[in-house]
């Protein structure tokens, strides 16, 4: 199928949201190609529309955010904030991703292929995230639903102040945070992995999975005390 | 915000190109950082024991002047390079010496830097025109770092601008914002550890070049700071032989490297990078928090 390509070495980005967002019916739904994006900021936000968009190269802050129904592939690495608070759809990111990939996420799927930074799918509202590489501190911190698959490592402080999302992790955990804890991998369990990685391409086997989940006891903050030597001693 | 860049070039023979390749990060990360801007350069190093002293001066001065009383007062030879509101002076007397008596004779000038190896920059306005005004693009050396400056928590001064620098061919970059500056200088202070500006980057400036004065090496200096240095940071330093980078335990303050076999490049976001020779085939990396990253020249 042909494409519509734009390059944001000659075209303004702030052109091709615009067409993103209120042109898409003159092309009938064919897929759109960023060329040169370079790190700029806010390219493809706040889509509502079922449209194929692929940016070829590095993408900066809040790539695919608010993202609705669109398919999104970055051929590159993201920074801050991927498919921030996205609703729906799906975005493929096949580098690594910047601190709060899927930040309050609500639907859809998020996919990195790489590693992701530290807070991916902080206060995760429903949306599904799945992690080629691994994951750093504080990952899923307050996250209230949704499901993220780990294929590597995930670094501190996994799942502090967990709600009701379910982490998966394949690889090592290095802590767990406040209240998270490990728990058996049921039948049904093992069937959202097998889905999840699936739909994201990969294809471990979901028996390595374990499950990451809140025990629901944290009423109150018990942040660890941390002391160390001092130079001025 | 703030944003930060650093260069150091592996192939000698690109260390002429180092000004040309950093205006564009340096300019790259103006959205970060509009106020002000500032650039330290690692150029070829002078033979012992020879200084160069980087001075500014707010007003127009007349640099040839403080030349010619500096010989009289020295009844040495030195040399004064002349760039606008900034001038090198070059001399062989004992760095103490040459220090109190530009602050006695010429108390409103700033001492920028001091070294055998550092050439430092930094003034207000939009990070384009310091550039300009200083003709970045022709500097050369084997490494550089520079910053764009949004002041949030000391006022908009040609002095409060990054790189600060601390002893000699020593000097920091910092984006984020510490929590416990004045405790920093406060326990310094004491030591008898001078503050030129209650800029917060300062403390942290100071106490690393403190502890690698007691005798720490970079490394364990930039542990200290770990310890001791409260807030959300990320850190570039460069020293006569190294360039290194680190974030805080949060990593709340971006980075990107790219390396390859020709240099490591270092900002806070792509977009500095992307204008770099063969960067789509760079090892492109995002540091961890509380790694030390450090390269050598």
């Amino acid at each position: 199928m042909e494409c519509v390509t734009f390059d944001l070495a000659q075209t303004p980005l702030r052109a091709v949201n615009h067409y993103l967002h209120h042109n898409l019916t003159q092309t009938g739904g064919q897929a759109i190609e960023i060329l040169n994006p370079d790190g700029a900021h806010n390219i493809a936000v706040g889509l509502n529309a079922s449209v194929e968009v692929k940016i070829l190269g590095h993408a900066g802050y809040y790539a695919a955010s608010m993202n609705q129904l669109a398919n999104v592939t970055i051929a590159g690495n993201v920074g801050t904030g991927v498919a921030e608070n996205m609703m729906s759809g799906r975005v493929h990111v096949k580098g690594f991703a910047s601190v709060s990939a899927g930040a309050s996420a609500h639907g859809g799927l998020l996919i990195i292929d790489g590693d992701a930074s530290l807070r991916c799918g902080i206060s995760l509202k429903g949306a599904d995230i799945v992690v080629g590489g691994s994951v750093g501190s504080f990952a899923a911190f307050m996250a209230q639903a949704g499901r993220i698959v780990v294929c590597g490592n995930a670094g501190e402080a996994l799942g502090d102040s967990l709600y009701e999302a379910v982490i998966y992790v394949r690889g090592e955990i290095k802590s767990l945070g406040a209240d998270a804890r490990i728990e058996p991998m049921s039948e049904a369990d093992y069937a959202t992995v097998a889905e999840l990685l699936a739909k994201a391409g990969f294809s471990h086997n979901p028996q390595d999975f374990q499950r990451v989940a809140s025990a629901k006891q944290l009423y109150h903050w018990n942040a660890d005390a941390v002391t160390s030597d001092s130079a001025f001693q | 915000m703030c944003g930060i860049v650093g260069l150091l070039i592996k192939k000698p023979e690109w260390r002429e190109s180092l000004g040309e390749l950093m205006v564009p990060m340096l300019i790259g990360m103006s959205d970060r950082g509009p106020d002000s801007a500032g650039l330290a350069v690692f150029t070829a190093t002078l033979p012992e024991p020879q200084r160069k002293y980087s001075l500014y001066s707010k007003d127009k001065f007349d640099w040839e002047s403080l030349g010619r009383s500096f010989q009289a007062s020295f009844t040495s030879a030195s040399e004064i390079q002349i760039n606008g509101n900034r001038a090198v002076l070059i001399s062989d007397r004992e760095p103490d010496r040459v220090k109190q008596w530009l602050k006695a004779k010429y108390p409103h000038l700033h001492l920028l830097s001091t070294g055998r190896t550092i050439d430092l920059y930094k003034d207000t306005g939009k990070p384009a025109m310091v550039a300009d005004r200083y003709n970045f693009s022709a500097l050369k050396g084997s490494h550089a770092i520079a910053h764009t400056r949004m002041a949030t928590e000391s006022a908009v001064t040609p002095d409060r601008a990054h790189p600060f620098t601390a002893g000699e061919d020593f000097c920091l970059v910092h984006n984020g914002s510490l929590s416990n500056p004045y405790s920093i200088r406060r326990r310094l202070e004491p030591l008898g550890i001078h503050f030129e500006t209650d800029n917060d980057t300062e403390a942290a400036c100071r106490f690393l070049e403190w502890r690698m004065r007691e005798g720490d090496d970079l490394e364990t200096a930039i542990k200290q700071g770990f310890v001791e240095l409260d807030g959300f940071y990320t850190f570039l330093i460069g020293t006569a032989d190294k360039l290194a980078l680190v974030r805080d335990a949060f990593a709340c303050k971006p980075a990107v490297v790219a390396e390859t076999d020709n240099y490591v490049a270092i900002a806070s976001e792509f977009r500095s990078l992307a204008h770099l020779p063969d960067v789509k085939n760079a090892h492109l990396y995002e540091p961890a928090p509380e790694e030390l990253y450090i390269w050598m020249v």
